[in-house]
């Protein structure tokens, strides 16, 4: 197979590999926030059971994390598996991610000093208004480069989906070098990988230069 | 309005944990009148502050706004406060300076004083504009309109602090150690801002370390100590002529 074709071949994957990111930024952005609102709540069981919770998703591998969400509802409830396997691996992985942002979030929020809240209360804003108006802006600000750091990894973590078989561009590469005996498809997708990266990195320098007008 | 009183204090008892830092202080403040507050570190004045602005919850006493009646204590019972919605509408009576600013960094110096009178009282945009721009004019910072507080010095940014606060149009306005966070060569920039303010009758409550300003500027004076008001009166009276042994230690200590 020429090197040509193996590119080809790998790029048909890349949709899927993009289907991944994407899904799970969209989903686990959003659903981190919740999860650091149950965290930091005042009820003590809810924050301690989703601190609970927030640590099993980060203390076991997002690889077996995969595998139960893909097969755990066969071997549980006898479900068939379904054909399409992006369901299952973007909502592992949006679970997974999220309890990473949730702590970044939480972090964030944390660290907002006692006295914006003070000055919000005293001006008369409202608990909501105080956090989206006042807080939320400034958490954003300071997360960006933690949230990067997530994002790049992201990209790289999608390869975890040949776990479970999924087609995306790591498992086909994988598929090529088993049948070549070829390691060229792994210096594919590390070229591939790379370059996906250095976008995400341009795009979140972007993004974190246009929240740097003040400090 | 009754009296003319703008703030009425009864009693006022608040603990934090088994640590008693109120024992019971009672003060009103008229329309017009400037109140000083000085005592030693930790004799409650800033707790007093919190406990006026609601930023803390009384154990016991009763506190009124003009003829509102915010939080008051049946005998032997714990202080009711106002339901929240009527809390908020309390929140326009006064406005409070911190030590620290507290002004939002991710907001111009416009803004920070816009967004308030537009987001909590609904105000008219354009209208709230016209005011904020006068209130900068006459703090001295018209050209900072568009700046950010992180490139304000800190005297420049106390002074948006304080223009923040009177954008709501308060009817009394506490300072809690206003100049204490700042170089000493900027204190007298917002000092001068307050006595103006005073000059134009605002009502207001300023907890300071700084005793010639205090005694300058103020109509009445409070001295606290360990929880309580010792000692109460005209300036001239109590830095001239303290009847209370602990205010002449507490004064003595100072003149040094
Ligand atoms: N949130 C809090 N929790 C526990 N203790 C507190 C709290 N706030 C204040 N205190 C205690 O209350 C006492 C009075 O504090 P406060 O800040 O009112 O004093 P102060 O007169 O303003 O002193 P300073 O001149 O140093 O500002 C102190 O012993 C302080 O430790
Ligand atoms: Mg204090």
């Amino acid at each position: 197979m020429s090197l040509w074709t193996m590119v080809i071949k790998m790029a048909t994957g890349l949709e899927r590999t993009c289907a991944i990111f994407f899904l799970t930024v969209l989903f686990s952005l959003p659903l981190g926030m919740i999860v650091a609102l149950l965290r930091m709540s005042k009820n003590k069981v809810v924050s301690g059971v989703t601190r609970f919770v927030i640590s099993v998703l980060r203390g076991t591998p997002l690889m077996l994390q995969l595998l139960a969400v893909t097969y755990g509802p066969y071997y549980l409830f006898g479900l068939t598996v379904s054909k399409n396997k992006l369901i299952p691996v973007v909502i592992a992985f949006s679970i997974n991610y999220a309890a990473y942002f949730a702590e970044i979030y939480r972090g964030g929020i944390e660290s907002i000093a006692k006295g914006q809240y003070e000055a919000a209360e005293v001006l008369g804003y409202s608990k909501t208004q105080t956090f989206i108006r006042i807080i939320l802006p400034q958490v954003i600000k300071r997360i960006m480069p933690s949230v990067t750091n997530e994002v790049v990894t992201l990209v790289k973590d999608t390869s975890m989906a040949f776990t479970v078989s999924y087609q995306e561009m790591f498992t086909i590469g994988k598929e090529i070098a088993n049948s070549q005996t070829s390691f060229m498809p792994f210096i594919v997708a590390g070229v591939f990988y790379f370059v996906f990266n250095a976008i995400v990195d341009f795009a979140m320098g972007k993004v974190e230069k246009k929240l740097n007008y003040y400090q | 309005m009754e009296n003319n009183l703008v703030l009425q204090m009864k009693n006022i008892k608040k603990s934090f944990d088994d640590n008693e830092v109120l024992k019971g202080i009672s003060f009103e403040v008229e329309k017009g009148e400037v109140v000083s507050i000085i005592g030693p570190s930790g004799s409650g004045k800033s707790t007093l502050l919190r406990c006026a602005t609601l930023l803390e919850k009384i154990d016991d006493g009763m506190i009124q706004y003009e003829d509102v009646v915010v939080a008051n204590t049946e005998e032997g019972g714990k202080p009711v406060y106002l339901p929240k919605k009527e809390i908020t509408h309390v929140k326009s009576y006064f406005g409070l300076v911190f030590q620290q600013f507290n002004l939002f960094p991710h907001f111009s110096v416009l803004k920070n004083v816009m967004h308030a009178p537009i987001n909590v009282q609904k105000r008219d945009k354009a209208e709230v504009e016209k005011e904020a721009r006068e209130l900068l004019e006459k703090m001295g910072l018209a050209d900072k309109a568009d700046a950010y507080p992180c490139q304000l010095s800190g005297g420049q940014q106390q002074r948006v602090a304080i223009a923040r606060a009177l954008a709501l149009n308060p009817d009394i306005l506490f300072f809690d150690e206003p100049t204490s966070a700042l170089d000493p060569e900027l204190t007298g920039e917002v000092l001068k801002i307050i006595r103006q303010l005073a000059e134009e009758k605002m009502t207001m409550v300023i907890v300071t370390h700084e005793m010639s300003f205090a005694r300058g500027v103020s109509n009445r004076v409070i001295f606290m100590d360990g929880g309580y008001i010792i000692e109460e009166g005209d300036p001239e009276e109590v830095f001239g002529n303290p009847t209370q042994e602990r205010t002449k230690q507490f004064l003595k200590n100072y003149q040094q």
